[in-house]
């Protein structure tokens, strides 16, 4: 018993998303982790803590307000159908916006981090040396950062692919669209097909497990030329 | 040229720091002063590291900060050299060098890669990084990557307190070399007084935020009313000349403006220009010429300056031998026994004089 | 009477009051269609209020909740929605045999959030006036499995395939559909009928011909074979009162079968 067209779907499916959802976040997250690793303004703790709010709140929150809002009236959805794009529930692009919001903190804190431990002396230093704020961003900044941003790469990734409750929400289940493979190894125990099931989940356990071990690996080389 | 000129005021936690310098467009001019006087932050508001709103920084003819104008830091041509090394740890050590002479324009480059190599010792270094380093040898490389900016002014800031004492050792004889080429302004912060009597020609004493007194490194040594002349190893340094060695006795001569010295042999050329350095206690009066005694450098001076030493049963007196300055530590009761007074010529005995090679 | 032999008599008559009661007051836990929620939320205080018996009712499609009795789900009644998974309960040993009976026939409704969408036929699905049809997951639900035999039925499975949107059972698309996500879903009438007063939309209720009857199975499971709170359960179900209620809530009754 091998998978099915509609399994191989899933997991397309989900790679596409997990891989757009980092993506995306790279880019969103590292100027927002740069700004609250750097800035002193007084919006930062708040800011931070609406970050964070993914990591302690229920999925089916994030999902519960997100069908909300993306509906037709909703800021969001009247947003969206006045550009004439419809309501983005049950799309794949409401997934991606989802899930770029239920994995923020994850890859926001690991970039922060990183940023906030190379401290503010090698920047100085770029500066005597003749690199202007930009400068000092790409050639100073982001390679210490760059085990920060593995890391970020890596959750973000990952989390994406584990999600459920947020995309059980807004989903709809819509074959090749919004059926991710959380959703089909859900679908599959519930109508007691445990035989793919288990295959669906196991391949998932082994495919994180390969992807977290290669990480780890390349990241030890990295750690190396740390003083 | 590129004379420095420096009004800096900016409030500096319990103080204020107000001071008005000037540092000459050749030369080691050393900042220095107690912990927390306002060397550190006297530097940084120099190289536009720390704001000073309303001070005056000019170096040249470039104006870097007046009034409303602030160029920022990566726009001076200055060099900084920070008291931790602080390498970038993702470059090689060639990498850190070339950081700065990559960012320079070509035409306004004004020292050579291979250069900036050798006078620091570094070509069996160039692959290496950061963390396979000595604490002395990543020092060096900060210098190097300073200096490849072509700076108009060099800057440094405790370079050798974070190092140990051999590292030290190795370095110093190559900062000596550096700035006897270099052809700007060092501005250079220490509290160590070694350091300063080793490398500066001039001197800059900071008190609590203020400038106490400026000038030719050995004045400043020698003042009886400033707070160096009565350290415990207060005493004058003086640039000597190797005149000959004396083989059958295993001497040197040394030729300095006041007179000639004797000392142990050196391994330094004939020729060699060198600083000496001669301790307040080593240093005694007589009025007459002494005959028979086995003291070898007796010279001719006049004293020019008495004052109290801290403890009270010594004072410190000053004197010129013909230009150069030396510092004699007596007690009150010889000083009063002889009569000593402002503008007597007496001679000066020099028990002991180190090579500060 | 002085006060303190009052408060002494009624207390004594408070303690006998509750001795009547079932000598043993116990806690059912059943398995209920989603479908069937707020009718039996209705009914619950009545029946505990009745007997004294506490019911721990457990919502989800027919399905899943038949997956996990499967698994040992320690539920004394299922409700379900369709009557085939009653059979499978029996056959594999869970059910009791011969507990089962119809206690309600659904009915299917096409809903609409948009009062003037639906204009009580099925014209609209054959328009191009929406995106999206909710429907529960047929595989597990059996209004869902209803909902596209009804669109079979009319010939619009094929073209309407892509707009469709499964919900996790049908209370998840009862909420597509009411939070305006989807324009249309198949719903089934009891919950539009206990719908808030002022969010009815417009609707066209599926004639019964359209697919296969929604007959709704209620069974005794094995776990609860030697409950009495079970089987009174069971009879409050079947009783005329309940019978009334549940065709007003939307609900048609079987005639009484023979048990």
């Amino acid at each position: 018993m091998g998978l099915t067209e509609a399994d191989w779907q899933a997991v397309w499916l989900t790679l596409r998303l997990a891989t757009l959802t980092t993506l995306i976040l790279l880019v969103l997250a590292t100027p927002l982790a740069w700004w609250l690793a750097h800035t002193r303004s007084r919006l930062r703790h708040a800011i931070a803590a609406i970050v964070a709010l993914p990591l302690v709140l229920p999925p089916t929150v994030l999902g519960f307000y997100l069908l909300l809002l993306m509906g037709p009236n909703g800021p969001v959805g009247e947003l969206t159908q006045w550009l004439g794009i419809g309501t983005l529930a049950f799309t794949f692009t409401g997934l991606v916006i989802a899930s770029v919001l239920y994995s923020l903190p994850f890859a926001v804190q690991p970039l922060q981090n990183a940023f906030e431990s190379i401290g503010q002396r090698p920047f100085e230093v770029a500066a005597t040396l003749r690199a202007g704020p930009w400068d000092r961003f790409l050639s100073i900044a982001l390679p210490l950062a760059r085990p920060g941003l593995l890391t970020a790469c890596v959750l973000t990734f990952a989390h994406t692919i584990g999600e459920f409750g947020v995309i059980l929400m807004i989903g709809g289940n819509i074959p090749g669209e919004t059926k991710v493979l959380s959703i089909a190894i859900y679908d599959h125990v519930e109508t007691l097909e445990y035989g793919r099931a288990n295959l669906l989940a196991a391949g998932m356990l082994v495919f994180s497990f390969l992807v977290l071990l290669g990480v780890h690996l390349s990241n030890r080389r990295v750690r190396l030329y740390r003083l | 040229m590129n004379e420095l000129l420096a009004q800096i005021r900016t409030r500096l936690g319990a103080f204020e720091l107000d001071v008005e310098l000037s540092a000459p467009a050749q030369g080691v001019t050393a900042l220095f002063g107690r912990s927390g006087s306002g060397k550190t932050s006297l530097l940084r508001c120099i190289a536009g590291l720390q704001r000073a709103p309303g001070s005056r920084v000019q170096c040249g003819d470039e104006i870097w900060q007046q009034d409303a104008l602030f160029v920022p830091p990566h726009r001076r041509a200055i060099g900084y050299v920070f008291q931790e090394p602080s390498l970038f740890a993702h470059l090689t050590v060639r990498g850190n060098l070339e950081y700065g002479w990559k960012r320079v324009r070509p035409d306004e480059r004004r020292v050579r890669f291979e250069e900036v190599v050798a006078w620091l010792g570094l070509e069996a270094l160039l692959d290496r990084r950061p963390n396979q380093l000595s604490g002395g040898q990543r020092q060096r490389v900060a210098i190097g990557r300073a200096l490849l900016t072509s700076p108009r002014l060099l800057l440094m800031d405790e370079p050798l307190a974070s190092l140990d004492l051999e590292s030290k050792g190795e370095i110093l004889p190559y900062l000596e070399r550096l700035f006897a080429e270099l052809k700007m302004p060092v501005l250079y912060v220490s509290h160590a007084p070694a350091e300063v009597m080793r490398l500066a020609q001039r001197l800059i004493l900071l008190e609590e935020g203020k400038v106490r007194a400026a000038g030719e490194l050995n004045d400043l040594l020698t003042d009886p009313n400033l707070p160096l002349a009565h350290l415990d190893e207060a005493g004058a340094v003086i640039e000597a000349r190797v005149e000959e060695h004396d083989e059958e006795y295993h001497l040197t001569y040394l030729q300095t403006s006041g007179g000639r010295l004797t000392l142990s042999k050196s391994n330094l050329p004939v020729g060699a220009v060198s600083r000496v350095r001669v301790l307040a206690r080593d240093v005694s009066l007589t009025l007459t010429q002494p005959e028979q005694t086995s003291i070898s450098n007796i010279l001719p001076a006049r004293i020019v300056g008495i004052a109290e030493d801290r403890d009270p049963a010594q004072l410190l007196v000053q004197l010129d031998l013909a230009g150069s300055r030396l510092l004699s530590r007596i007690t009150r009761r010889s000083a009063a026994s002889l009569g000593i007074g402002v503008g007597m010529e007496v001679f000066a005995q020099v028990k002991s004089v180190a090579l500060m090679a | 009477m002085n006060s303190s032999l009052r408060i002494l008599l009624r207390s004594l008559l408070g303690a006998l009051l509750v001795l009547a009661l079932p000598l043993r007051a116990e806690e059912l836990r059943l398995a209920v269609a989603s479908n069937f929620t707020a009718a039996f939320q209705q009914l619950a205080p009545r029946f505990e209020q009745a007997t004294g018996h506490r019911l721990k009712p457990s919502f989800g499609s027919t399905g899943k909740l038949y997956a996990q009795i499967r698994q040992g789900a320690p539920f004394e009644i299922l409700l379900a929605a369709d009557d085939q998974h009653g059979k499978l309960l029996i056959e594999s040993g869970l059910g009791v045999p011969g507990s089962e009976f119809i206690y309600a026939v659904g009915r299917l409704v096409l809903w609409s959030a948009q009062p003037e969408l639906v204009g009580g036929s099925h014209e609209i699905l054959a328009s191009e006036r929406f995106r999206r049809l909710a429907i529960a997951n047929p595989q597990t639900a059996p209004y869902g499995a209803a909902a596209i035999e009804t669109l079979e039925t009319l010939g619009l499975h094929e073209t309407l395939n892509s707009k469709l949107v499964r919900g996790e059972n049908i209370a998840q698309a009862l909420q597509f559909t009411y939070s305006g996500n989807a324009e249309l879903g198949f719903i089934a009438w009891a919950q539009l009928k206990a719908l808030p007063g002022k969010q009815q939309g417009s609707f066209w209720l599926v004639p019964e011909d359209l697919h296969e009857p929604i007959r709704q199975e209620a069974i005794l499971l094995r776990q609860g074979e030697d409950s009495q709170a079970a089987q009174a359960f069971l009879d409050f179900l079947q009783s005329p009162q309940t019978r009334a209620l549940l065709k007003e809530w939307g609900y048609d009754t079987p005639e009484a079968e023979p048990r």
